[in-house]
């Protein structure tokens, strides 16, 4: 096992860059092998050269901007949820800071 | 019946009416036993009923057996060693029993052969696994366990009320094929099973309690509840409404939005919450088609599913067990101390991305070739759209957060040896699964005719799959990646959690101020009275004047003479 404290693989630029050289090319290859190879389809926009390719990456790209934009909407604290009224808070007269006192029982 | 042909959850029941009375290695040793013993009985058995009782008049078969029934059988086995396995360490008694239960019910609830039993085992699972969320002992835990018993015990409630309508309408106690075309009171029936199923499959505005319960559940309760309640769900499903045409669109649905979700959650358990909710969606999918093929790909991937998610379920608990950790925006860097676990969840991640060779590519594919098949192009682009998506959150986020991306400076160790072994085993059989299909494929509820590897089907898959990570490279290093951020994301939840308690606290609050204002009102009033006789009545009050005796004999004497008067006349 490696030792933990020494720096990792990844922690290497030059590593990094080396992985990722050899995925891009990967990438390439099978771009290329579209061409090459022949394929029995189903659906006639199989047939287009980069169909998997592109639907792959822009569904992702979309993919994740939306995802984005979603946060904007649906982003809460973490402890959104924690802050909930008692039963017991709402029937005694106490309401005043009540709210922090639920919020300490649940953390 | 002799020993042999006993009902697999009486294994399970009995061993955990067993647990209590043991300690140490003889409790581990009957874990790791009932699974195994059920499981080879299970395998020597011939299809068809074993048990009939009759109860109240009812004829019930609480053990049927069929193709279909005996291949989530077997994987429930699986499922349930794998999982004892992985929580071997933990000395919970709790827990230990009630996965047991949880498991046995699962095995009851897709061995029921009439609705009845199906009933019993459904909410069996309900409250067994219940107490695997209860078991992590926090506040947060007890509540998040709360709201999935009602969400539990209500899909319980209308199965039983739909059973009862269907089988006053007709007259049939088997769990057989229902359909949604029934009209009248079996129709009202077949819609109300169909819901109650819906529910506990975790169809979308149906599906939070299982985002919400689940990531709250012991590192090790997670495995257990990952593998067993959809999945009967899925079972129930394929038995009862195969080719419900609604069926595909739900799932569609399914395996779109929870990805979205997944990409920006941080609990990287919740991220495989949702992820497998988008899994259970191919697979109805496929029973909405309801082709041979297409059920064939649904439980081949209902089998899978069980087995990969257990696998990513896993190296994340061990992850949450050795740091404590489980936010993606705290963790990372960990492949430096925790390398073997980063290997096994690999695994797992190209399992469910479908990696060619990994045992998700060779039965989700068939789901995708029928919807292709049958001509449902949109679904067919969807579960494309999906396919790319799972890579993105589950293939690669889930490992990249945890054990690479910034170095978290977290320095741990690898997970007991038992946790290793558990996934080692799930690892080796996605592997295998994904090599040999055909183990798999011999169980399949249809005679199969598919062949996955074929170099159309690799290339397509492995270029959607390249390009995928081709984009999050790029979005990473553009720096577009949404970071990991600790939050809450509203779900549907949102509307029993938070707006349901604020509209209670507001009819609570109106009524409150009400009260207030009655009681004010009635105070001054009172206090307008008392003031009213005080000035008449009060020491100073004319009333209360004490008069000279001169004046009242003056009186006295005034009366007595009107009184003459009047008598004169």
């Amino acid at each position: 096992m490696m030792n933990s404290d020494s720096p990792g693989f990844f922690d290497k630029p030059a590593n990094v860059k080396r992985v990722l050289r050899v995925f891009y090319a990967c990438c390439a290859l099978l771009l290329i092998m579209d061409v090459v190879i022949h394929r029995h389809v189903v659906h006639p926009w199989e047939t287009l050269i980069g169909f998997y390719p592109l639907y792959g990456f822009l569904g992702c790209v979309v993919l994740v901007l939306l995802a984005k934009v979603m946060r904007k909407v649906l982003m809460r604290d973490e402890d959104f949820y924690d802050h909930q009224p008692r039963v017991v808070d709402l029937v005694t007269d106490k309401k005043d800071g009540a709210e922090s006192e639920a919020s300490d029982v649940d953390r | 019946m002799w020993i042999a042909e006993l009902p697999s959850f009486i294994y399970f029941y009995l061993g955990a009416l067993l647990l209590p009375l043991l300690r140490g290695w003889g409790r581990n040793l009957v874990l790791l036993a009932i699974p195994l013993v059920s499981g080879f009985f299970l395998w020597q058995l011939p299809e068809g009923e074993h048990w009939q009782v009759t109860l109240l008049g009812f004829e019930l078969t609480p053990f049927y057996t069929d193709r279909l029934s005996v291949l989530f059988g077997y994987v429930f086995h699986i499922a349930a060693f794998i999982a004892i396995v992985y929580a071997l360490h933990v000395r919970d008694l709790l827990q230990q029993v009630a996965s047991l239960m949880y498991a046995g019910s699962a095995l009851g609830a897709v061995f029921s052969g009439d609705l009845i039993s199906l009933f019993v085992f459904w909410e069996m699972l309900a409250v067994t696994s219940v107490f695997l969320v209860f078991a992590r002992r926090t506040e947060r835990a007890y509540r998040s366990g709360m709201r999935y018993l009602m969400i539990q015990v209500m899909s319980g409630l209308l199965l039983l009320v739909g059973v009862i309508l269907y089988v006053q309408a007709s007259g049939s106690l088997r769990f057989d094929f229902i359909g949604l075309e029934h009209v009248g009171t079996a129709g009202l029936a077949s819609w109300l099973i169909f819901i109650a199923i819906g529910i506990k499959c975790a169809f979308p505005f149906l599906h939070t309690w299982l985002t919400d319960a689940y990531p709250e559940s012991t590192p090790t309760g997670t495995i257990f509840l990952s593998a067993f309640t959809t999945k009967v769900a899925v079972y129930a499903l394929a038995r009862g409404y195969p080719g419900t045409e609604l069926l595909i669109y739900i799932g569609a649905v399914m395996t779109c939005f929870p990805i979205f979700y997944a990409v920006i959650e941080n609990d990287l358990r919740r991220v495989l919450a949702y992820s497998l909710i988008n899994q259970v969606g191919f697979m109805v999918v496929g029973i909405g088609i309801g082709t041979a093929l297409a059920v064939n790909g649904a439980v081949a991937h209902a089998f899978n599913d069980v087995i990969f998610k257990g696998l990513l379920f896993m190296s994340m608990g061990a992850v949450l067990h050795m740091t404590g950790k489980i936010n993606g925006s705290e963790l990372g860097g960990l492949y430096k101390s925790m390398p073997k676990t980063t290997i096994l969840c690999i695994v797992g991640a190209a399992s469910i991305s479908a990696f060619p060779l990994f045992s998700g590519f060779v039965s989700k594919s068939m789901v995708m070739t029928a919807a292709l098949n049958n001509g449902y192009n949109v679904i067919w682009l969807m579960l494309l759209f999906a396919s790319a998506g799972v890579f993105h959150h589950a293939g690669i986020k889930i490992p990249y957060f945890a054990f690479f991306a910034h170095d978290s400076g977290i320095r741990t160790s690898e997970p007991p040896t038992n946790m290793l072994i558990a996934m080692t085993i799930a690892a080796v059989l996605c592997v295998a699964i994904g090599v040999y299909p055909e183990m798999v494929y011999s169980l399949l509820p249809h005679d199969v005719d598919y062949t996955p590897y074929d170099t159309t089907h690799v290339l397509a898959q492995l270029q959607l799959l390249f390009f995928s990570a081709l984009a999050f490279v790029w979005l990473n290093q553009r720096g577009l990646y949404p970071p990991e951020l600790p939050s809450v994301n509203l779900d549907v939840e949102w509307f029993y959690r938070r707006l349901l308690p604020r509209l209670f606290e507001f009819i609570m609050g109106l009524f409150w101020s009400l009260n207030e204002v009655l009681r004010q009102t009635i105070k001054r009033f009172l206090s307008a009275l008392g003031n009213h006789i005080h000035t008449h009545s009060g020491p100073q009050g004319i009333l209360a004047k004490t008069w000279p005796t001169g004046r009242v004999v003056f009186w006295v004497a005034m009366i007595l003479a009107a009184f003459l008067i009047l008598s004169l006349y």
